[in-house]
């Protein structure tokens, strides 16, 4: 299991201050922001494990999302985080030439660049989502990455759509009862 | 199939700048199998959309429907209830399929998500390349299966035009082949070189759309 909230607590802190810093952290300025990680199972997020269990500590701003492959990740999904508020997105997939399904991540990176053109043009910004490549060893460049993402963040400041109330996209979503069910069941 | 693309941005805020609800309308048919309007697009369009009018501080509520054809009207029937809670329609269909919105929804606004571009093949994934111009009066069978209507720049039916370099069309060069090129090379494959010795009139355009919108009644099938 991943949690890096444990894993950015100060080294020798004690039980208390450790749960402390891990409350100011999800509250407070540096817990100010949201990134969710979309992490391919074969790299990224084993990547991700390998930096937990080496104690390594990278920004609390970070939830990882497991999926397996970022070939297999929605466009959707994607806006879906930044309608809801989400500062930043980070897709983080296998080195080009690696891909255990061998072209997913390729299709990833095209169809993310098409999805920064969007954010250009919905009014966000291209800078706030990423896409990765790594592999399953390098915890190091994974921790970077993600302290990369969360500087940019920073400077971008938040995602000005946060907060802005209860979403009717939820309620159409292709994933949920269609629209036409829903209304003849209200008339 | 009819290829089409999606509207920027800006202009679908543009056209729905005086609406607040609004029912997105995907295209199971055509527009779904060319990556601009079916389920999945509509849904990406719908986010983009609502997170651009909110950042405009006007926020806009979108609900989101596919239907298998917007160019009929039995499928049509299935919006009828999404419409009418709705003000108005933006139709992520080809151009048949906004006007046939609008003919059944009178007093809704109907808007087009697309732009439809023409009748077109996959060549490869994502890839589509027109080949047919509807011109109401075919020639392919002389040609070789290669219209030179649709895919010569300048419509020539006697022979290439003399400014194709290296088999490539001068108007559109390097990107797409000489028409007049495919059809020698298709006719001598299949022996047929002879149809080249055939002079072209002019082509009468009047089946085309040159005399207005078109119509087919098929009495043998009418009810």
């Amino acid at each position: 299991m991943i949690d890096n909230q444990q894993n950015t607590g100060g080294a020798g802190s004690s039980p208390v201050e450790h749960g402390l810093e891990a409350q100011a952290a999800a509250t407070g300025q540096d817990g100010e922001y949201k990134i969710i990680a979309f992490c391919c199972n074969f790299c990224a997020y084993a990547a991700a494990d390998l930096a937990g269990a080496r104690r390594m500590q990278y920004p609390t701003e970070v939830r990882i999302v497991h999926v397996p492959c970022t070939g297999k990740l929605e466009m959707d999904a994607v806006l879906a985080a930044f309608e809801r508020g989400i500062d930043g997105v980070l897709v983080a997939g296998c080195l080009e030439g690696g891909c255990h399904y061998l072209e997913g991540n390729l299709r990833a990176k095209r169809r993310l660049e098409a999805l920064r053109g969007l954010l250009d043009e919905i009014g966000l910004g291209r800078d706030r989502l990423r896409m990765v490549n790594l592999s399953a060893a390098m915890a190091p460049t994974f921790v970077e990455r993600v302290q990369e993402m969360a500087a940019t963040v920073r400077r971008l400041g938040p995602n000005p759509l946060r907060g802005t109330g209860n979403l009717p996209a939820q309620r159409n979503h292709k994933l949920e009862v269609p629209a036409t069910v829903q209304g003849e069941k209200s008339t | 199939m009819i290829v089409a693309a999606r509207k920027p941005l800006a202009e679908l805020k543009r056209v729905l700048a005086r609406h607040n609800k609004v029912l997105c309308v995907g295209c199971g048919t055509c527009v779904s199998v060319c990556l601009a309007g079916g389920e999945r697009e509509v849904s990406i369009a719908s986010y983009a959309l609502r997170m651009a009018r909110k950042l405009d501080g006007k926020p806009i509520e979108i609900e989101q429907l596919t239907i298998e054809r917007q160019c009929e009207n039995e499928f049509i029937q299935e919006l009828a209830t999404a419409a009418e809670r709705n003000e108005a329609l933006l139709s992520f269909a080809c151009g048949a399929g906004v006007q046939a919105l609008a003919e059944r929804f009178p007093k809704k606004p109907v808007y087009a998500a697309l732009n439809t571009q023409f009748l077109g093949i996959l060549e490869e994934q994502a890839v589509w390349t027109e080949k047919c111009l509807g011109c109401g009066d075919c020639v392919l069978s002389d040609f070789g299966g290669i219209c030179p209507v649709t895919r010569c720049a300048k419509r020539m039916l006697n022979g290439p035009c003399g400014g194709s370099t290296e088999e490539r069309c001068e108007v559109a060069e390097p990107e797409r082949p000489c028409a007049w090129q495919l059809i020698y090379k298709r006719l001598e494959s299949i022996g047929q070189l002879d149809n080249l010795e055939r002079i072209y009139p002019p082509k009468d355009w009047r089946p085309s759309w040159h005399g207005g919108a078109r119509k087919i009644v098929r009495e043998e099938h009418r009810v």
